[in-house]
């Protein structure tokens, strides 16, 4: 998935004298209350951070309320979506007019029918709603499958994504890695090993032959059973 | 008033029924798309629909409801800049105004615009909220079973949709809390509108994105009622009596200025008859009660020590409240930490004379509290103050030692409502007493610092019980205060502040008193040979009138309970009081810790010997 970067910052944090008693805890509520929003000077959004003060001293400004300046190093995980990245999320509402998605469990995005190519089609089976895809019958989205899609634009005040399924490279993620083999213009080791890291716990070797999605759900299952 | 119905292509009035929901959707869609081509017409008679909204006969309810239904499926057509007059038109509707369907229709509608692009998202939730309250003509029907039936109908689609936006949108309820916060009708909103909107905040803190916004509306809700709480210490006071000793506040006097001896007492008291008629004191009553129901049904969900740790920044006695519920838990955690607060040496020296003031009322007035729970507090401060002591070897001097002082004051003002408690056991007596007694016999001297009337009862209590032996006697008077009291107390008067006092407010007081104290459940009768007062009135009849007043305190407490929990105690009247005492000698001799009445006059015109004590 990309859009996830992490960062190297130095930061100079400016701190009211009240908070001179317990600066670390100050550091982290300051840093915490920037979480999950978007950040003009990271250009992102901050979800994670790992922070050290570089110098014990601080420089004093003056002025009516004599702040300090203090100087830290920290480590930023940041989430900034651009156009034309490709992102994956789990699909949370579908309906004919649009599907609703949350990436990473916090950014909500929806991709309505316009923005759904052509090769999907609206089906309603058991009273449970998917789209399925035309020539490809077991390419299907419903409620839960985890998808790959396009970003068309980024709300930056609302973190709310507007996407597309419009390029062929988008879909259920299920079915597009296992088919992945029949598209040439994608570099398949990097993809893997992204989604590898993206998929977080599951132990997968990177010498191992290429595995499909399904059987890293099983691998890790049948780990998980004898441990 | 006519309203042109929308005319659906090919419509005829058999025809309706015959179209699906998708070509009706679809036609919608049309008309919004229409507009950008500059054909405003369908588009203006979608408005039309939306804007109708009173004494909608039944196909006009239907065509609401069917026209909601299928903007909700078309919402990716609409566009901010074009469509606004629609838009604005959504978002002015009141789910009040309508039945259960077309409530539906909108509530869906609603959600379906909020998750589809953000830039409804804040609209949309706004306009939820808004429908906390209903509009002006309906707060009238409130109360009625229509009103009723109709707020429950409205308010849980409202809750229901808060979920369903926050189950599509995660970081949805961030945003909620801000509109919810900023929509809070300010305690100044004469209407009734605030106790139905903390009502709904109420029911988000426990609802189920609660979990995410809970302790933020919780404070709001607090700040608001302390808000309200200042705004009556200011309103209802217009000159109080304060000659009374603290003791007696219990033991209340007439509430007809009429039946009083003395002429020139004109004066309104704090009583609950000045509060009856004030909005304000009434608005806070709902407010509290609306608190302690939540607080409660907080208890039944076993959320209580959660909710709690938010509350330890609030309101006394939404507190004592909650405190009561869960003693052994929430009571300790609170006494611990007004106990932490005052042996802080870091903490400002304010901070720490209200916390001790606040763990003595506490101590004293909880019920609920066990033995061994204050006594072991007790024991801290005891411990705390003996420290200083022997760390501190100078002499009497009321400006700086008040840290000291107010310790001390706290431990004696305890000791005067659980007396029992320390007497009958000996170890207690040991551990506590004894060091109590060095710490009062020190050169820092506090028996003379400290509040003449705590320390006069506390000596009076000590020596019928035999404690311990005081050398020097000490005369007050029946002073309220003296001025090294009041050289301790500071500028705001910390040497009178006692916050767990009887609570005035009518409805929410039924909830405290079942674990309240009252001076009069614990107030030993004295004999006449205890009396270090020269004032010996000796009539039988007095102590006739003593007895009745203690049993029909309660029957008083109802009516004429007095406090001086109010923090914002105004200097004039301090010294009005003050010299009123020396005017009216009489007057002093009657309000004597435990206030024997001299003048049976003064005795309230509803109690009759004949009058029998209620219970509690």
């Amino acid at each position: 998935m990309e859009g996830l970067s992490v960062a190297d910052a130095n930061l100079v944090m400016y701190l009211h004298p009240s908070k001179s008693r317990n600066v670390s805890q100050s550091i982290l509520r300051e840093l915490g209350s920037l979480l999950f929003k978007f950040n003009e000077t990271f250009d992102g959004v901050l979800l994670a951070y790992d922070v050290n003060i570089l110098d014990k001293q601080a420089k004093i400004l003056s002025g009516v309320h004599p702040y300090f300046g203090l100087r830290l190093k920290a480590n930023l995980l940041l989430f900034s979506p651009k156009p034309d990245m490709l992102l994956e999320g789990k699909v949370v509402k579908l309906s004919q007019e649009s599907i609703h998605v949350i990436v990473l469990g916090f950014s909500s995005a929806i991709i309505t029918a316009e923005n759904i190519r052509g090769e999907f089609k609206y089906r309603t089976k058991d009273t449970e709603e998917l789209f399925a895809s035309k020539s490809h019958k077991r390419h299907v989205i419903k409620v839960g499958t985890m998808i790959r899609f396009l970003v068309k634009s980024f709300d930056e005040e609302i973190l709310h994504i507007i996407g597309s399924l419009i390029s062929a490279h988008t879909g259920s993620i299920r079915w597009l890695d296992r088919h992945l083999e029949e598209d040439s213009e994608f570099d398949r080791s990097s993809m893997k090993s992204r989604d590898r890291e993206w998929l977080g716990d599951k132990t997968v070797d990177e010498g191992a032959t290429p595995m499909s999605y399904d059987n890293h759900i099983k691998m890790s299952k049948k780990r998980r059973i004898t441990e | 008033m006519g309203l042109e119905l929308p005319k659906y292509p090919e419509m005829e009035e058999d025809q309706v029924f015959n179209f699906t929901d998708s070509e009706i959707v679809s036609h919608v869609k049309q008309a919004l798309a229409s507009v950008l081509s500059g054909d405003n017409n369908s588009y203006n008679q979608l408005v039309g629909v939306m804007h109708h909204s009173k004494h909608l006969a039944p196909d006009e309810v239907a065509l609401l409801e069917t026209t909601l239904k299928a903007l909700a499926g078309a919402v990716s057509s609409i566009d901010i800049t074009y469509h606004d007059s629609l838009l604005s038109a959504i978002f002015c509707m009141s789910m009040w105004n309508y039945g259960p369907h077309v409530a539906d229709a909108l509530a869906e509608l609603i959600v379906s615009l909020a998750i589809s692009n953000g830039k409804y998202l804040d609209l949309c939730l706004g306009m939820l909220v808004s429908n906390f309250t209903p509009p002006p003509y309906f707060l009238d029907k409130l109360k009625m079973p229509h009103g009723l039936e109709r707020k429950g109908q409205v308010l849980s689609r409202v809750h229901a949709a808060f979920k369903k936006i926050a189950d599509y949108v995660p970081l949805a309820p961030l945003r909620l809390l801000t509109i919810v916060l900023q929509g809070m009708p300010t305690i100044y909103h004469k209407d009734r509108a605030i106790v139905i909107y903390v009502e709904n905040m109420l029911k988000l803190e426990s609802g189920e994105i609660g979990e995410l916004v809970g302790s933020t509306i919780l404070m709001a809700v607090v700040d608001r009622l302390i808000e309200l709480d200042v705004e009556i210490g200011w309103d209802a006071i217009l000159q109080d009596d304060f000659s009374k000793g603290i003791f007696e506040m219990e033991l209340e006097d007439v509430d007809d200025i009429e039946e009083s001896a003395e002429p020139d007492v004109g004066e309104f008291r704090l009583s609950r008859k000045s509060l009856a008629g004030n909005s304000i004191a009434e608005l806070l009553d709902n407010l509290l009660v609306l608190t302690f129901e939540h607080l409660e049904s907080c208890e039944r969900e076993g959320r209580l020590a959660k909710v709690f740790e938010t509350l330890l920044q609030s309101f006394q006695f939404v507190m004592f409240y909650a405190c009561a519920l869960d003693p052994e838990n929430c009571g300790m955690r609170f006494a611990t930490m007004l106990a932490d607060l005052f042996v802080q040496d870091s903490q400002p020296q304010p901070t720490r004379m209200s916390a001790v003031s606040y763990l003595a009322s506490y101590l004293s007035r909880a019920k609920f509290l066990a033995a061994s729970s204050i006594s072991s507090m007790l024991k801290r401060l005891v411990d705390w103050c003996l420290e200083y002591c022997e760390a501190h070897d100078g002499d009497i001097n009321p400006n700086a030692h008040r840290v000291f002082y107010s310790g001390c004051q706290a431990i004696m003002y305890v000791l005067c409502f659980r007396m029992k408690v320390f007497v009958d056991v000996p170890r207690l007596k040991s551990e506590l007493l004894i060091p109590l007694e060095q710490v009062l016999k020190h050169k820092l001297n506090p028996l003379k610092v400290c509040l003449p009337s705590v320390v006069e009862e506390f000596l009076r209590q000590a020596k019928a019980a035999s404690l311990f032996t005081v050398c020097k006697t000490f005369i007050f008077d029946g002073l309220l205060e003296s001025e090294l009291s009041r050289a301790f107390g500071g500028l705001e008067r910390l040497d009178t502040f006692f916050p767990f006092d009887p609570c005035l407010l009518k409805k929410c007081d039924s909830f405290i008193r079942p674990m309240f104290v009252f001076w009069s459940m614990v107030k030993p009768t004295h004999d006449d040979a205890f009396d270090d007062d020269d004032d010996d009135d000796g009539s039988s009849d007095d102590y006739l009138v003593q007895d009745f007043v203690n049993e029909n305190e309660d029957i008083m407490n109802d009516e004429f309970g007095k406090s001086f929990d109010e923090q914002g105690v105004d200097m004039d009247d301090f010294d009005y009081a003050l010299k009123k005492m020396s005017i009216t000698p009489k007057a002093t001799s009657n309000y004597k810790f435990g206030g024997r009445f001299q003048e049976p006059a003064r005795m309230p015109s509803r109690i009759r010997p004949s009058t029998s004590p209620e219970s509690l």
